[in-house]
């Protein structure tokens, strides 16, 4: 069963855009990286789906039921970390957290110390007084403190140090695997979401560009190459499937290419080289490519 | 309605209930400390009432009043508790769901197993009771203080209360209208200022319409629906004018939950 389901969402702010047509589905116990840039529309899908914005057209179900008319049923089991955190400044943090804690219909304070201890979370300062790094713990334990079946993480990382960022992800990864809960996990750092997604979402300028697992994106679709060599001229490589085709200093040009490698291995065997690399891009070349 | 939401919008209220409530209190006790004196010279007073210009009279209602009873006298001082009530109901009105989404609250609350119209009731029914918490103040102390400084006069408990009743109406008039606009801005960055000019420019509009004795106008300011100088006049309330604050009310509220429940809550930017 498909936990998120989304069918051909659109929603403008007035005449700004915010997302178009956007189609995808997430599966029961996977972690869905979802990336683009800032501005690209990865909150306001997650906002569509959290109903705290309606579509302008199309739908959205998850668990099967339809987000915005069992909303207030589907979010008992939706854990919801927003890419900025804000709380009532006065609050304390254990006060924050037993309001949040309140609306859901289980017992979650075992829960709340366990999940605060883990990120070291000082309960008893007030809101006001915490660094953004700690407001974030706050956000995080907020987020898992009800044991939800669905996380929606937006941006978590940000203001949290390197160390914490470790502790988070291993948190994330133990409620994946121990639990078998589904995680949408946004994020423009494409290092994170190598580590720890099954599968990608790639978004630009409100419309999905690319749909497929971490392996496939970097495995099966494109080759950097690199070749170094007296005379190779740009020329040469101005075939279908090559994209990118630059001079990288004097003797070498390097370039990406998508298709039957047998096509460039036979360009290549005409020619007098001295060297060449084909390699894997990482993700992030992968990434810029969409955004090109 | 949600009980969580409830509470936590009372608690969170509570600064400003016993503010309001002490402002209350010392208005009233600050200006009925002086009604012995008045009092007393009750001729001397209305003598001098007589030579300020009749418009200034009708700007502060005090047309037709008797200074040296009790109802008379009160009737000036509940004219600043109305100012006092009308600008805590304006506040929480243009407050209610626009602090959260200035604050950026809103996302944590909406993002809770609730749905928009127990957000909104849980906060409305907190909003009243808050109100009818420093209704209840401005009772006892009015009572209160009219009992220790009447020095033997008497007056018709019965039109006091029915003036004191008549603040909560009044105020339901200033939330709901606060509400309705704060909905249908996009987004609302200071309470404040929109509350004070709902409050005061009210209150202006009424007494402005006192001085010219335009008809038009008491239509819209409650100010006018609830004139306590009718009130004590009367000793019932002006109905057909009240209707209109009360049909005001409803339609704001319907408004207002309209409005909340297609909402696009405005996210940071």
């Amino acid at each position: 069963m498909s936990v998120i389901e989304v069918t051909h969402l659109t929603k403008y702010y007035g005449k700004a855009r915010g997302v178009i047509d956007v189609s995808f589905q997430v599966e029961e116990g996977e972690i869905f990286g979802f990336i683009g840039p800032n501005g690209a529309g990865k909150s306001t899908t997650i906002r569509l789906l959290l109903s705290l914005i309606y579509p302008s057209s199309g739908s959205a179900a998850i668990f099967g039921k339809d987000a915005i008319k069992y909303g207030p049923e589907l979010r008992q089991d939706i854990g919801y970390l927003p890419s900025e955190v804000f709380y009532y400044e006065r609050m304390k943090v254990i006060d924050l957290l037993k309001y949040s804690a309140s609306f859901y219909k289980k017992d979650c304070t075992k829960r709340l110390h366990e999940l605060s201890e883990y990120m070291e979370l000082e309960l008893n300062r007030r809101i006001e007084d915490l660094s953004y790094g700690n407001k974030k713990k706050v956000g995080i334990v907020q987020g898992l403190l009800h044991s939800p079946k669905l996380l929606f993480l937006d941006e978590p990382t940000s203001g949290l140090d390197p160390l914490m960022q470790r502790k988070f992800f291993n948190l994330i990864r133990r409620e994946n695997q121990a639990r078998g809960v589904t995680v949408f996990f946004s994020s423009h750092i494409l290092g994170e979401v190598q580590r720890l997604c099954d599968r990608v979402g790639i978004i630009r300028e409100g419309r999905i560009v690319e749909i497929s697992d971490i392996q496939t994106l970097q495995k099966n679709n494109y080759k950097k190459i690199q070749v170094m060599g007296e005379g190779v001229s740009l020329d040469a490589f101005q075939m279908p499937g090559v994209t990118n085709l630059e001079h990288h200093n004097n003797s070498s040009i390097r370039f990406f290419f998508k298709g039957d490698i047998n096509m460039i291995m036979r360009k290549l065997s005409e020619m007098t080289i001295s060297d060449v690399t084909i390699e894997e891009p990482t993700l992030e070349e992968i990434f810029m490519h969409y955004y090109e | 309605m949600s009980a969580t939401i409830y509470w936590h919008e009372l608690r969170s209220r509570t600064k400003s209930i016993i503010s309001w409530s002490l402002a209350i209190i010392g208005i009233v006790l600050l200006y009925f400390s002086f009604y012995p004196t008045f009092a007393n010279q009750a001729a001397l007073m209305n003598e001098m009432m007589a030579n300020f210009p009749p418009e200034l009279l009708q700007a502060f209602g005090m047309t037709g009043l008797d200074l040296s009873t009790v109802l008379g006298f009160y009737s000036f001082v509940f004219l600043f508790i109305q100012i006092c009530v009308a600008i805590q109901a304006s506040n929480y009105g243009f407050g209610l769901v626009s602090v959260e989404e200035a604050e950026l609250t809103a996302d944590f609350l909406l993002s809770k197993p609730v749905t928009r119209t127990q957000i909104l009731s849980g906060k409305l029914l907190a909003a009243f009771s808050a109100m009818v918490i420093t209704n209840l103040v401005a009772w006892i102390s009015s009572f209160v203080i009219i009992t220790l400084f009447r020095n033997g006069h008497d007056y018709d408990a019965g039109i006091l209360a029915l003036l004191l009743s008549s603040l909560i109406l009044f105020q339901l008039v200033f939330l709901s209208v606060g509400l309705v606009v704060s909905l249908l801005v996009r987004r609302l960055r200071s309470v404040t200022p929109y509350s004070m000019a709902l409050a005061f420019g009210s209150y202006v509009l009424a007494a402005f319409s006192g001085m010219l004795g335009d008809v038009a106008l008491e239509k819209i300011t409650p100010f006018k629906h609830f004139d306590p100088n009718y009130i004590i006049q009367h000793g019932a309330l002006d109905t057909p004018l009240v209707m209109i604050s009360v049909v005001v009310t409803i339609l704001s509220l319907a408004g207002s939950y309209w409005l909340y429940l297609r909402r696009d809550i405005p996210a940071v930017s």
